[in-house]
């Protein structure tokens, strides 16, 4: 066991492990020490074959409020030069496994942005999403304004950040920054629920399929389409390929072994 | 937390706002706002309160906004109407309607404007025979606001929602329990008493169930039937979990009464 002071991080149950945001005396911000453990906890996941998808989730009321302003506050520019944040948050980017967020009350510039790097999101119908950095005479750090702009348009992207305006869950649902709204009771299960779903389905595609997705972010159609037929012809190559098709065509259930 | 505008009290599981400013009908000025907001947040703080009981002091139960309150002085510029709302009105709305627990509204005479919309926003609604409800905003040029042009259309129909705000026309409590704009018209002398012995009731019942009833109901009115079956799954989901249904259903098979503890 890892020992973590800002997050909590359970036991992976049915493939799943699932990581709290725990600094509830300052509404979860994402200070370094946190982003750092996160990033820390991911790279565990990714060592351990037993987990195949992670659910990150905050708590009933913040998701997480953004970064610590006081400890913003301490560094110049050259600090900012060489924060290490960048980092870690390259390290969460990079996650191979699915990341479900679920997500209750303010999630707020880098808890907005940390939304954005889960590949599922499901809120709580008290869930709010903002970029309010422009309040502070800053911009979103973490991503904020590439994977937004990406996510939801020009428009609604260039409201959020320069009004520092915030939106609810079912106008995030209807922008596509999320997938989900439930009650807020029942945001964590059902984020648990799809993830044990997912962790039933053959690793390696869905590993190929989180890699093809993303890269639509980043690439033209042309290289986007190729690197998913390389994926695709890849699979062709797995045991859990064959056992997939094989268990459809029997009708009984496929016993896929990551293979 | 003394209180000049409005009366309110916490007994026995019961929360009682009451306003009060009679000599002008219980009509909002900046304090009465500034109470009733600080009693609400009590009442939602407060983890004994099982049901709020509102109502007035006086002949009237509330005459909505205190024109008095309004600089309209010919040159002066225009008060800006919906800051007082946003600030002021629906904050207390969304609290009336959030509250995880019945509010009854005891109305005890006139509600006119502001104040008949946040009688209908309670979850139950007694008047005095003596009472009346009256939209009288059209009749100063303006238009039902606290949700009124929510929920009238849904208590009683489009057609008498529309004539009702356009017309301004007072309508009784009897009517109004007709046509369904209010659960009960009661005696007059027996107000008070009825509304606190509902209030009694509502304190020794399973609150979070009745909590989750109240939500149910709310969020039928935006959602397809669908979309309902599914929130009656999760909302039920919750509810089994609560002390109070484990309760409820030994004492059923035991045939005793159940003794609720609100959690």
């Amino acid at each position: 066991m890892h020992n973590y002071q800002d997050i909590d991080v359970g036991e992976a149950q049915a493939g799943v492990l699932t990581i709290k945001l725990n600094r509830p005396e300052a509404y979860n911000a994402l200070r370094t020490q946190l982003l750092k453990e996160l990033a820390q906890a991911l790279d565990h996941a990714n060592d351990n074959d037993a987990i195949k998808a992670v659910v990150i989730t905050g708590s009933d009321t913040v998701f997480a409020a953004g970064a610590d302003i006081k400890e913003m506050a301490s560094l110049d520019a050259v600090g900012v030069m060489n924060d290490p944040r960048p980092s870690y948050w390259k390290r969460i980017a990079l996650f191979p496994k699915p990341i479900i967020a679920a997500v209750n009350g303010f999630a707020l510039g880098g808890g907005c942005e940390l939304v954005m790097h889960c590949d599922i999101v499901i809120a709580g119908d008290n869930a709010l999403f903002g970029q309010p950095e422009i309040n502070l005479g800053i911009i979103p750090g973490a991503g904020g304004t590439q994977r937004l702009i990406r996510t939801i348009g020009k428009s609604m992207a260039m409201q959020l950040v320069l009004s520092g305006e915030f939106i609810s869950a079912e106008k995030a649902q209807s922008l596509g920054l999320i997938s989900e709204v439930t009650i807020p009771e029942r945001s964590l299960e059902r984020a648990t629920e799809l993830a044990r779903k997912i962790a039933t389905k053959p690793p390696i595609a869905v590993r190929l399929a989180k890699e093809s997705l993303l890269k639509a972010y980043e690439t033209t159609l042309e290289s986007g389409l190729n690197l998913e037929r390389k994926s695709f012809t890849l699979l062709a190559a797995t045991q859990d390929r064959n056992e997939g098709i094989a268990a459809f065509m029997e009708k009984r259930k496929p016993n896929f072994t990551g293979k | 937390m003394s209180y000049e505008t409005i009366e309110f009290a916490i007994s026995e599981g019961i929360a009682v706002l009451t306003l009060n400013r009679p000599d002008s009908l219980n009509s909002f000025n900046a304090q009465m706002h500034s109470e009733v907001r600080s009693a609400l947040k009590e009442v939602k703080k407060d983890g004994s309160v099982r049901c709020l009981l509102l109502t007035g002091n006086g002949r009237g139960f509330c005459a909505g906004q205190d024109l008095g309150d309004r600089n309209v002085a010919p040159g002066s510029e225009a008060p800006n109407l919906g800051e007082s709302i946003e600030k002021n009105y629906s904050p207390m709305l969304r609290t009336i309607r959030s509250l995880e627990m019945p509010v009854i509204c005891a109305v005890n005479g006139v509600a006119a404007g502001a104040g008949a919309n946040i009688a209908f926003a309670c979850d139950i609604v007694l008047a005095a025979k003596s009472a009346s409800f009256i939209q009288a905003f059209c009749k100063i040029g303006l238009i039902p606001d606290c949700g009124g042009t929510w929920t009238l259309p849904r208590l009683v129909g489009p057609a008498r929602a529309m004539a009702l705000s356009l017309l301004g026309d007072k309508i009784s409590a009897e009517q109004a329990e007709q046509w369904g704009m209010i659960w009960k018209s009661v005696e007059n002398e027996s107000l008070k008493a009825e509304a606190m012995a509902m209030a009694q009731h509502f304190a020794s019942q399973p609150t979070k169930g009745l909590a989750l009833i109240k939500r149910a109901i709310q969020a039928s009115a935006n959602n397809t039937f669908d979309e309902q079956l599914d929130l009656e799954r999760d909302l039920q989901t919750l509810a089994g979990r609560t002390d109070d249904y484990r309760e409820g259903v030994s004492a059923f098979i035991a045939k005793r009464k159940p003794a609720f503890k609100g959690q």
